[in-house]
């Protein structure tokens, strides 16, 4: 995990660390502020289910915009042009909106307080177990690479050796976590948002000026990169070689259904923020307030990485001292005066710090309540579990800190556990439409269905792709063809077991499977809820609309 | 209802965050002010050698009252739609 090339040190001075100071103090002045509303577990784990939609939806956003993302999405610009909308536009609106209006009814409405959660009630304990254990894996080591991402460009960028950074960053986040719980991850969620957009939108103008603006831009790519370049979708026809080594239809079904669904719809650290809010109506608009600025945000990583590929043509090639990822970091060092800089680098930690915070907030909520509270210490008082809350937040802090020093000497091996767990997020996703679709589908089923969705997509990656039985052109391509195999085989096993086991007892699944209702009280809307532009239906339909009318201009 | 659902509801009626939990605009129209004025200040005094860096856009002024609307209007939405009061009865 080559992050950054060296020679990218910025010349920041005391403004620009005035500014990166205020940002530190008041995120730690949210933590201690938040400290007061946290009575029970229910505030620490999921801020009481009290938020506001405008909140939590933007936190759903932030959470997913940490720098790895954003770096990296820039890259991609970089890498392969203005495909890079593909992970946005297909990759991401679709699922969010299926969130919103068609799953966010039975995981909000079955009070549910996590992912996994949902499994023990649609399913059994072994689906379950299985899921909350690798889920806290996946987080601790998700932390864990972000932190030593974050070390690594602090290191490039300003200079503080890597061990300083990795622990500062981690006891900051340690503590706005274990004193305010999920409302101050979430608080500061929101904060870097704007923080990030105030960095970001400077630096794609002053880029596209440095290039003669998108007419400048748009010329130059063509001569230096070719047509397709500048295009989505040119080149994917099946059979048809482009830089991204897929076709369309890999695309559409591999990123834009398998991938892109698997991450937004089951991945706790996003629906944690949509459960935290104040009632079903804002649970469900969560997602879809989120999509709105998620499907321009592709432009402020884009434009940047475009804007690298022509002031550096041979960036990422073996021939250039630059890589991909440096695309940001180096226009922040050519084009931004100090003032504008300092906001700049407050955004890139803020986004690495919250892009951690969102992974260490959703494990301690999935290890207390998912594994401690249902296999190891049952029915306790619910003050011990608060106070196992705060204890296993610093300590899920402690372990990414240690996985960020091991990943620094030994980064193949964390790129191979990440490539590892991502395969486990595809089974997830066909598990949870089945059984919220399919009355009939067994207890037994959802463990198996797991089993076999990830088995299947690792054997065609790691042997089928890697062992070159079937020749497919980049890691890229093969991602997306393996998640459509394990989506196929979690499919057919599950019908295959539910074809020869138990179904559960239609009793039990009320307010889990589409077509039934939670028994108990059905709450009064909102005031104001019922306001034209809060409806779901609109919002959803809206971005969809929205994000294929964006692909228009980059199609033809 | 289910067991689940009857811990939730109780932990639901017990729980703080609804009365106690500050108002998050508060923050963000106030830091962002702040930030406004100190960009926007950098920009009023720009050094020629800033603004040539910057393609002859004064990226400071123009950020810094970027962010000091931006830090207005949270506050002014507060003003204007302040917190509903917490329930009694607690």
């Amino acid at each position: 995990m080559q992050y950054l090339a060296a020679g990218l040190r910025l010349p920041t001075n005391g403004l620009d660390y005035t500014i990166l100071a205020i940002y530190f103090i008041v995120v730690l002045g949210i933590g201690f502020a938040a400290r007061a509303s946290v009575k029970t577990s229910l505030d620490f784990f999921l801020s009481g289910r009290s938020l506001p939609a405008w909140v939590t939806g933007l936190a759903f956003v932030a959470a997913n915009l940490g720098a790895t993302e954003i770096l990296g999405m820039s890259a991609t610009g970089a890498q392969y042009g203005v495909a890079v909308v593909h992970w946005y536009w297909i990759g991401a609106i679709p699922a969010m909106v299926f969130l919103g209006l068609v799953m966010m009814p039975f995981y909000y409405g079955s009070k549910v307080r996590s992912v996994p959660e949902f499994l023990l009630q649609r399913f059994d304990k072994s689906a379950h177990l299985l899921a909350s254990v690798l889920f806290a894996f996946a987080a601790v080591l998700i932390a864990g690479v972000n932190l030593y991402a974050l070390s690594i460009v602090v290191e490039a960028l300003l200079g503080w050796p890597q061990w300083v950074a990795i622990v500062v960053a981690g006891l900051f986040v340690l503590a706005y976590i274990t004193i305010g719980g999920l409302s101050s991850a979430i608080y500061n969620e929101v904060l870097q948002f704007f923080v990030i957009l105030a960095a970001l939108i400077p630096l794609t103008i002053l880029g596209l000026k440095r290039v003669g603006g998108w007419d400048g831009l748009t010329s130059s790519l063509k001569t230096s990169h070719g047509d397709n370049f500048l295009s989505a979708w040119g080149g994917t026809g099946i059979g048809q070689a482009n830089p991204l080594g897929a076709n369309w239809l890999t695309i559409v079904l591999g990123l834009g259904f398998v991938l892109s669904f698997g991450y937004w719809t089951t991945n706790f650290a996003e629906v944690q923020r949509a459960l935290s809010a104040k009632n079903l109506s804002a649970a469900r608009r969560t997602p879809l307030i989120a999509a709105f600025p998620k499907m321009f945000i592709v432009f402020l990583v884009m434009i940047p990485g475009l804007v690298a590929a022509v002031l550096v043509p041979k960036i990422g090639t073996p021939g250039s001292d630059l890589t991909y990822n440096d695309a940001i970091p180096m226009l922040m060092q050519e084009l931004l005066p100090n003032g504008v800089l300092g906001i700049a680098v407050t955004g890139l930690l803020a986004a690495f710090m919250a892009g951690m915070a969102a992974n260490v907030s959703s494990f301690n909520t999935v290890f207390t309540y998912d594994i401690w509270a249902k296999y190891v210490k049952k029915d306790q008082p619910d003050g011990y579990y608060l106070k196992f809350g705060r204890l296993i937040t610093a300590i899920g802090v402690l372990a990414s800190i240690g996985t960020a020093f091991i990943a620094s000497s030994f980064s193949n091996i964390m790129g191979y556990l990440q490539t590892l767990f991502s395969f486990f997020n595809v089974p997830m996703f066909v598990v949870f439409v089945i059984g919220m679709f399919w009355k009939r589908a067994s207890v037994k089923s959802g463990v198996w269905g797991l089993f076999a969705g990830t088995t299947a997509a690792m054997v065609n990656y790691f042997w089928i792709y890697k062992q070159g039985v079937v020749s497919i052109p980049t890691d890229q391509g093969a991602n997306f063809v393996s998640a459509i195999v394990g989506f196929v085989a979690g499919a057919v096993v599950m019908v295959l077991v539910t074809l020869f086991t138990a179904p559960k007892p239609a009793s039990e699944l009320a307010g889990l499977v589409y077509g039934t209702k939670s028994p108990g009280v059905e709450e009064p809307p909102a005031e104001g809820d019922a306001a034209w532009y809060r409806r779901p239906a609109l919002l959803g339909w809206g971005a969809i609309a929205l994000a294929a009318l964006c692909y228009v201009p980059y199609s033809f | 209802m289910s067991e689940l659902q009857r811990e939730v509801t109780e932990l639901e009626r017990k729980s703080a965050s609804a009365a106690r939990l500050f108002d998050i605009r508060r923050i963000i129209g106030g830091l962002f002010t702040l930030y406004g004025v100190i960009v926007g200040g950098a920009g009023v005094f720009a050094s020629s050698a800033d603004l040539k860096k910057a393609q002859g856009v004064n990226i400071n002024l123009w950020t810094g009252l970027g962010m000091l609307a931006l830090g207005l209007f949270f506050l002014v939405w507060l003003k204007l739609r302040p917190t509903a009061p917490p329930t009694p009865g607690e």
